[in-house]
């Protein structure tokens, strides 16, 4: 698959084996270009968490290379928990990364109420994260790995815990951004409806130990909206990665 | 609001009832005072000796508030000390068990030996109060959320930004209820002291003014001198629960009340 413009995230034959002796990635490939939306798909503990922690830098890997962006501040991570501080407010939550990274205030400030507008959460900056509702968690923790405005954004099955509703309004917010920004994503999810109506390009991985399986391109065109959700061509894509997920888990390695 | 009133109202009606009874049964059975005093003869003999039980409060408050702040700087210096260096956790957790499952009862009479009075029943009252705190505190800053250990860790936090940022914040509720705790037993602690150095001590707090009046057999002074210990001690307890309510109101599980 032709990754436009530079290479962002390079993995190379990488193998990871935790401690007790699992295989959770071996001779894993994937090159992802500046601007791209990839989705990582597969079942649970197919390795596509681990290799987003290795891209992140979060761990190391056993075996072959990862090259990705190393400086805090170009990376930004969004776990499948919200992950926020409870005892600070939304606005402090997301001005986190800058203040870790030791900017001024007047400057944190203002990247962080940004960050809040483009989320769509300016008016709850002073709210505590248990008095938000579920989607709104997610926003803040999108809100604070886009306050660095980092060059890649990498999403670990964010909205797998949100009900269907939220689901679907967050993934037309995600790629309202994803336009708007032109970042690249790099998306791990079990569900393929989600990454069909997301990506670009879905790299379909298979179980123990986690392995690129197929990379389907979707070359659906964006925006893409609830017309595009409910198409034939939206189905018919959505067959396609489904049966690859399929061969996929029955050990098929191609 | 009526389960509020019968909170308050019910435990209010029991002691009415129970010093009702108390009262009676002195008068019918004709008890001397010396045996049991009635609840008006405690309270009278608590205006008569004010001034001498006032003083005695005071100086088993101020051993119990000194061995209470020093144990809460101990206990979470030392947990986080314990924290940061996993080899010195290693090297003296032993010990401070070790500490804390002793009898403080059997400690005090040593202390009292090697140490001038004053200071061992401090000591005392530190080395009840001080594992509460440092073992909670320890539990508070080792159940982190990985994942928020994580962020710290890809926006490249120092040791230092993690442990004022990340760690101390966590760790605050199960800090403050190791806090309420030792509030307690530093008051045990100091009585405890106070009473094994008995009628030798030259100290003159409510546990020896209780000793004291033991032998004197005035045993209203007795119940008197217990009533302000056992005020003292619920005290202590309300004003940790409100700091720790006033700490955590805004976020933390506990401090919050459940919409039904």
């Amino acid at each position: 698959m032709n990754a436009p413009g530079k290479t962002i995230v390079s993995l190379r034959d990488v193998g990871k084996t935790f401690e007790n002796g699992t295989v959770a990635l071996d001779r894993f490939n994937l090159v992802v270009g500046d601007g791209e939306f990839v989705s990582l798909l597969g079942p649970s503990g197919c390795g596509k968490s681990t290799a987003l922690r290795l891209i992140a830098g979060l761990s190391a890997p056993s075996q072959g290379e990862v090259a990705g962006p190393s400086s805090a501040g170009k990376l930004g991570f969004v776990f499948q928990e919200p992950t926020l501080m409870p005892w600070a407010d939304v606005a402090a939550n997301v001005r986190l990364p800058l203040k870790l990274a030791g900017a001024d205030n007047a400057h944190s400030h203002a990247a962080a109420a940004q960050a809040l507008n483009r989320v769509g959460l300016a008016e709850f900056a002073h709210s505590y994260p248990r008095e938000l509702s579920g989607g709104m968690r997610m926003r803040t923790s999108i809100a604070r790995a886009l306050v660095t405005e980092p060059e890649l954004l990498l999403m670990d099955e964010p909205f797998a815990a949100l009900d269907e509703i939220t689901r679907f309004k967050l993934n037309n917010d995600l790629l309202d951004l994803w336009q708007t920004l032109r970042r690249t994503v790099i998306f791990v999810t079990h569900s393929v409806f989600e990454s069909v109506y997301l990506s670009r390009r879905i790299v379909v991985m298979t179980p123990r130990p986690g392995r690129v399986f197929a990379e389907i391109a979707i070359p659906a065109a964006y925006p893409r909206d609830e017309r595009f959700r409910t198409s034939s061509e939206y189905a018919g894509f959505c067959r396609t990665v489904s049966e690859a997920l399929s061969q996929a888990m029955a050990g098929g390695v191609s | 609001m009526s389960a509020r009133v019968l909170r308050i109202g019910l435990p209010i009606l029991t002691l009415g009832a129970v010093l009702l009874a108390w009262d009676l049964v002195v008068r019918l059975f004709a008890i001397p005072p010396y045996v049991l005093p009635s609840p008006l003869l405690v309270l009278s003999t608590l205006i008569a000796d004010r001034d001498l039980l006032w003083h005695s409060l005071l100086v088993t408050l101020t051993i119990t508030l000194e061995g209470f702040a020093l144990a809460a700087f101990g206990g979470i210096v030392l947990a986080i000390a314990f924290n940061q260096w996993r080899l010195l956790e290693y090297s003296f957790y032993p010990y401070a068990v070790i500490l804390q499952v002793t009898p403080v009862i059997a400690v005090a009479p040593l202390l009292l030996i090697y140490l001038p009075q004053p200071l061992a029943v401090l000591a005392c009252a530190w080395i009840v109060a001080f594992f509460p705190v440092l073992a909670n505190t320890t539990l508070g800053l080792n159940s982190v959320d990985h994942n928020l250990i994580a962020l710290f860790e890809l926006y490249k936090a120092s040791r230092w930004q993690t442990l004022w940022q990340l760690k101390l914040p966590a760790a605050l509720p199960q800090m403050l209820a190791g806090l309420r705790i030792a509030g307690g037993l530093a008051l045990i602690g100091a009585v405890v002291a106070e009473i094994a150095a008995g009628s030798a001590g030259a100290g003159s707090g409510l546990a020896y003014r209780i000793a004291e009046s033991g032998y004197r057999l005035n045993i209203p002074r007795m119940f008197a001198a217990l009533l302000l210990l056992s005020l003292a001690g619920v005290a202590i307890f309300f004003a940790l629960s409100l700091l720790s309510y006033l700490a955590l109101r805004r976020w933390h599980e506990s401090a919050l009340t459940r919409e039904s």
